[in-house]
């Protein structure tokens, strides 16, 4: 419980940061940098206690909760909670360590910036949020949190916000993160509807209870995944990340590739319990494809920031489609590992930045800094940022004694038994190994492209540097973690090709009891027996091993008979399948494609709305009052001639009849004898008819 | 004297005042606007110590709370009957706190301010006075009071069509007063001894035909659809919010448009519960009509003003959905997106002031990297737009979550049609705050001076309600917590 309390210190120390900086910010020496990074350091040390204590006990069923009331409406209540259990552990030394070497890595790379020290407020805050995410023991704190650390995501991303292409990258991620957890928030309200409760304890009781069960279920599991594929950029809401490299290329490795993408898996990790067997093909496949489909965009273009973030893309479809063949621990082990090389891709990218930034500012040439055809022969001036970008690309491509290989075996292992067992799902161990060796490709393209040959901008060559002290530790630090050993040793041994008996597979069980187990369906306990698959490595793990080496190995040469010795041209190659590279190079059209209808349908229909409240609800608002005019001037009118009319026309009448009678009254004697007379004269002829 | 006598007729004191100072001595005006509204504030925050969190109201006198009961017009049986309970208080405490703000917004009014003032606090008396009433003669004198003076604001102090504007707003809202009126004393003739008391209309709602709830159902439910405004009754409030001076938009859209739904649930609701139950899914598919319907209209909006106008619409449609399902969560989160409504679009409505007094115009595509020139408003609005469009932390997010998931049980598809709201307000919310705070700064807002203090001290205040019911929205769900449990008990048991 102690160590609870730890956990939830650990989180509550960047939220005091963020407060000291973004009110004293400016005010404290250097700005506050020191505070931030400081604290950062603070929690990883508090982290590294939790974890030490952690492996110290080696118990896989370690868990530690803590409940609290938060909102009580009498009768419905909606406490959360905290949890402390290996996976928490594991994800908060991540968090930590790649915070805290990020953070050190900024000072350096943001010197100068007018706004540094909302840098740090916003990093901080980050880094709130996304302890919160792995803290929390109830969806709705996780998704309380996961909304927050998109904020700071849109915040960084448009940090530097007079650019019009930053802003309108953070409005993307903002936007499309916002369609995932539309997924996520209903696949929320669906569980508390059927079982009262968010708390991940409780749903896994009613699961397994039966009280939330058949497609209902199904549903759920897919609307959090939905979540999932917004937050881990997997296809088709994968569209934004390789946008969000418009921020800070610090604020690219932290949160766009080492942590916060990477909590759509997290996520997956917490809920596995609720998966289907129709969820867990759909994440399969969507993992899977993502996978492939990512690298094919990798493999042509030419902004290292861009093929990178397509690569992370590439990556996460990896521990996706591990989770989804019910390669629980491999997908999360892929998660950390991944987490340190491409951390430590995209910073030694950022020293390259800088360095290329420096240099062509110095010449006054304009040319793109971060375009891969600028580059070349970076080896000889920048050997630190080259020889640990070294590492981190042979991780990444899977070579042996690095920690990438480790945890992409263990996933394509996983995939080959799964399709092994059920061989109508031969695509997904085919994306995956196509996937890793256009990875392999791509990332050697990559490297021979800005480390080798000459560069390109000659004048500006002399001004080349080597990033300083602050930013090349960093580097030096994460390259350590791409080592396999600190992965694989277990209580007395350490493998060299398998995580098997190494601390991670021990601490990291997958839960016992899962939906596909409580509902008894086809393919339900032998997936998760191939969970332990890598402990005793079987016969799909050696041929993994092979077949990924081979394809791997041929991948790398590839790339160094095309981009080193040239005996194979890429623009050749590119001219024989011109719609394909187009396509490839167009990152197959899905912007354009969403433009074209999904955006432009909410266009059109806006505007529709606003001419429908303008022109007919207000046509018949003022339209009934002008009718209401035109009716009163008609009654008014009806009023002077027809009414007044008749009234005075009685009054006319009247007068009339009085002058015409009047007449009469003449007061003369001999007149009215006259009138006399004739009246005699009428009524004795009347009387005679 | 009572409480509630005390805060709703202070500021008409304050009124009465000073129509009889000088129209030259603009500040002792000034001076009497603020003591009047602090003092109706100070007073509702010792109600607030004060105020038992457990008894619930709606049709019991004896659970009402600061009730002040007298005869009043013995030969028609109109009595002078206050009190509050968990629906009305919270209604008040906004009140009394948006007034207080809004005589600070109002300092730049530049003409005619004694008419002004005067007519603000005679305004607010109105509106205080709805929200305490318990007899439905008192109640409607209330209602009418709040027209008079909201009419001469907008038509007097607004903009260019601010007679438009002001006509369409007055012939809008008393063809509603109207409709109510007719119910009001449908209600008086139908019991026996004939009666205006809330209380014992809500209390013999069992002798009342279901023909007999429909129809007065229906001629309160325009009455009151008109004020919230639901569509299509809608198109009265972005003419008036566009034209009306800044505090005066703030009230309406922060105060006015809650007594549409307030009416609903403290009259409507208790007196007709076989209507509110038969017309529940009708209420439902309106409210999502007003989400959908605003938000996507909001987006297409040019004028700032008319943006924020629109999204309180869209905003108003949740707590129409909350409303209509019956649940706790439901309707707790409704009256509490009521209360985070308020203090959310008045602060939107604040900021648009700001930046409206320095530019002189609210063409949203006519700014541009304001963030540069402006930082702390820049901050002030990203709060302000990120807690409207519901980001968790902020008090926003609460309330929408809550109504999600009351109605989510009942009325499945339409939630999930709502919940797709917030992608579209979280949309233009963005999109706006780009256009106008993001890129490059032009040059002729490079003179722009930064948001004053005063500006700042009329939304610190909002700003910390927002986050505080954002992190830990208990303080205020226990105020109306017990009330809407029961309200729920009595409409639908």
């Amino acid at each position: 419980m102690t160590l609870l309390y730890l956990a939830i210190i650990i989180w509550l120390l960047p939220l005091l940061t963020f407060i000291i900086q973004i009110f004293f910010g400016n005010r404290l020496p250097r700005k506050g940098d020191w505070v931030v990074v400081g604290a950062m350091f603070i929690d990883l040390a508090l982290a590294l206690v939790i974890f030490g204590n952690v492996i110290y006990k080696y118990n896989p069923d370690f868990r530690a909760v803590l409940q609290f009331d938060w909102i009580s409406l009498g009768g419905q209540d909606f406490p959360l909670g905290f949890v402390l259990d290996n996976v928490t552990a594991v994800m908060l030394v991540v968090v930590t360590l790649v915070s805290a070497l990020i953070f050190l890595y900024s000072i350096g790379y943001m010197k100068g910036d007018p706004l540094y020290s909302r840098y740090f407020a916003y990093l901080s805050f980050f880094a709130f949020s996304m302890l919160g995410v792995v803290l929390f023991e109830n969806l709705f704190g996780i998704y309380i949190c996961w909304e927050l650390v998109g904020l700071s995501s849109y915040l960084l991303i448009g940090f530097w916000f007079e650019k019009d292409s930053a802003s309108d990258a953070g409005k993307k991620a903002f936007i499309t993160n916002r369609v995932g957890d539309f997924g996520m928030f209903l696949g929320m309200l669906i569980v508390f509807s059927a079982l009262g409760t968010f708390s991940l304890e409780g749903i896994k009781n009613g699961v397994e209870s039966g009280q939330l069960s058949g497609t209902l279920l199904t549903a759920a599991g897919i609307l959090f995944f939905m979540g999932a594929v917004g937050k881990s950029a997997q296809f088709p809401l994968h569209v934004w990340l390789p946008d969000a490299m418009e921020g800070p290329t610090p604020v690219s490795a932290l949160i766009h590739a080492a942590t916060m993408v990477a909590a759509g898996v997290y996520l997956i990790v917490r809920i596995v319990f609720m998966l289907t067997p129709v969820s867990t093909v759909v994440i399969a496949y969507i993992g899977g494809f993502t996978a492939f489909f990512a690298a094919t965009i990798a493999l042509t273009q030419n902004d290292i920031k861009r093929i990178l973030a397509y690569s992370t893309v590439s990556q996460l479809g990896y521990m996706m489609l591990a989770l989804g063949t019910g390669s629980y621990a491999a997908g999360l082990f892929h998660l950390m590992t991944h987490a340190f090389f491409k951390a430590l891709l995209f910073l030694g990218s950022g020293s390259i930045i800088y360095a290329m930034h420096h240099a062509l500012h110095a010449v006054n040439n304009d040319a793109d800094p971060q375009n891969i055809n600028n580059m070349g022969g970076l080896r000889r001036k920048m050997k630190v940022t080259f020889w640990t970008y070294l590492v981190a690309t042979l991780a990444i491509s899977g070579v042996p004694f690095t920690s990438g290989f480790i945890s992409k075996d263990a996933i394509l292992a996983g995939t080959l038994s799964f399709a092994g067992r059920y061989p109508q799902h031969f695509l997904l161990p085919f994306f995956g190994f196509a996937a890793a060796g256009i990875t392999a490709f791509y990332m050697f393209r990559l490297v021979f492209k800005t480390f080798f040959g000459e560069f390109k901008i000659s004048e500006a060559r002399e001004h080349i540097h080597e990033s300083g002290k602050i930013m090349t530790v960093p580097l030096v630090g994460f390259a350590v973690f791409c080592f396999f050993a600190f992965y694989t040793a277990g209580n007395n041994s350490i493998s060299l090709s398998s995580p098997g008996e190494g601390w991670f597979y021990d601490l990291i069980k997958p839960p016992e009891q899962t939906a596909m187990t409580a509902a008894e369906m086809p393919f339900s306990e032998e997936i998760y027996e191939q969970e332990e698959l890598p402990a005793e490595p079987g016969a799909s793990h050696s041929y993994a091993i092979f077949l990924s080496l081979l394809i791997v190995g041929a991948g790398i040469v590839v790339s160094y008979r095309t981009y080193i010795s040239k005996t194979i041209s890429a623009e050749t190659w590119a001219a024989m399948y011109p719609r394909l590279y187009r396509g490839m190079y167009n990152k197959w059209y899905i912007d354009e494609f969403y433009h074209a209808t999904v955006i432009k349908l909410i266009f059109v229909w806006s505007a529709l709305c606003r001419w429908f409240d303008n022109v007919i609800i207000d046509g018949i608002v003022n339209g009934s009052a002008r009718i209401t005019v035109i009716f009163s001037w008609f009654e008014g009118k009806f009023d002077n001639i027809v009414i007044d009319g008749i009234v005075n026309g009685i009054a006319n009448a009247t007068q009339i009849l009085g002058w015409f009678t009047r007449q009469f009254q003449t007061g003369r004697i001999q007149n009215y004898l006259v009138g006399f007379l004739i009246g005699i004269f009428v009524i004795i002829i009347f009387r005679m008819m | 004297m009572g409480f509630l006598t005390l805060i709703t007729f202070i500021p008409l004191v304050g009124a009465a005042i000073i129509t009889f100072l000088p129209k030259g001595k603009i500040a002792l005006i000034k001076k009497v606007s603020v003591a009047a509204t602090g003092l109706t504030l100070l007073l509702t925050i010792i109600m607030l110590l004060r105020f038992d969190r457990t008894m619930p109201g709606i049709n019991k006198e004896g659970q009402f709370q600061f009730v002040e009961h007298h005869k009043w017009i013995e030969v028609f049986n109109i009595d002078y009957f206050m009190g509050v309970d968990g629906l009305s208080f919270p209604m008040i405490l906004l009140t009394a706190l948006l007034c207080f703000l809004c005589v600070f917004a109002s300092w730049n009014i530049d003409r005619a301010q004694k008419g002004y003032f005067a007519l603000f606090l005679l305004l607010e008396t109105g509106m205080i006075g709805t929200f305490c009433s318990l007899d439905f003669f008192l109640f409607y004198i209330f209602w009418e009071v709040m027209l008079l003076p909201m009419y001469f604001l907008i038509g007097i102090w607004g903009g260019p069509r601010r007679e438009y504007a002001a006509i369409k707003f007055f012939l809008y809202t008393l063809f509603g007063s109207l409709l109510m009126l007719l119910s009001m004393l449908a209600f008086y003739f139908t019991n026996e001894p004939h009666t205006f008391n809330m209380l014992t209309i809500m209390q013999n709602s069992i002798t009342y035909t279901r023909t007999f709830q429909y129809w007065v159902y229906i001629a309160l439910f325009i009455g009151f659809a008109i004020k919230v405004p639901i569509f299509p009754f809608h198109t009265w409030l972005p003419d008036a919010h566009v034209e009306a001076p800044t505090p005066i938009s703030v009230i309406l859209a922060a105060i006015l448009l809650k007594m549409g739904t307030y009416g609903l649930l403290r009259i409507s609701y208790p007196m007709l519960p076989d209507a509110a139950n038969y017309f529940a899914y009708g209420l439902a598919i309106l409210g999502l009509i007003n989400i959908l319907y605003g938000a996507f209209a909001a987006m297409a909006q040019t004028d700032l003003k008319k943006l924020v106008a629109y999204s309180s619409i869209s905003h108003m449609g949740y707590v129409l959905l909350g409303m209509s399902v019956f649940t706790s969560a439901g309707i707790n989160g409704a009256v509490l997106q009521m209360f985070n409504h308020g203090t959310i679009t008045a602060m939107l409505f604040l900021i648009v002031g700001v930046i409206y007094d320095r530019a002189h115009h609210r063409e949203i595509s006519g700014f541009g990297g304001l963030g540069s020139q402006m930082p702390i408003y820049t901050g002030i609005t990203s709060f302000a737009f990120f807690a409207s469009f519901g980001l968790p932390g902020l008090s926003g997010f609460i309330s929408e979550a809550m109504v999600f998931i009351g109605a989510f049980p009942v009325y499945k598809y339409i939630t999930v049609f709502a919940v797709s709201g917030v992608i579209i307000t979280a949309g233009y919310f963005l999109w706006t705050l780009q256009r106008i705070f993001l890129g490059k700064l032009q040059d002729k807002y490079k003179t722009l001076p930064e948001i004053s203090g005063m500006e700042i001290f009329t939304l610190a205040p909002l700003m910390i309600i927002i986050l505080f019911v954002g992190v830990y929205p208990m303080p205020v769900l226990n105020l109306m917590r017990a009330s809407l449990n029961y309200l729920i008990e009595v409409v639908h048991p």
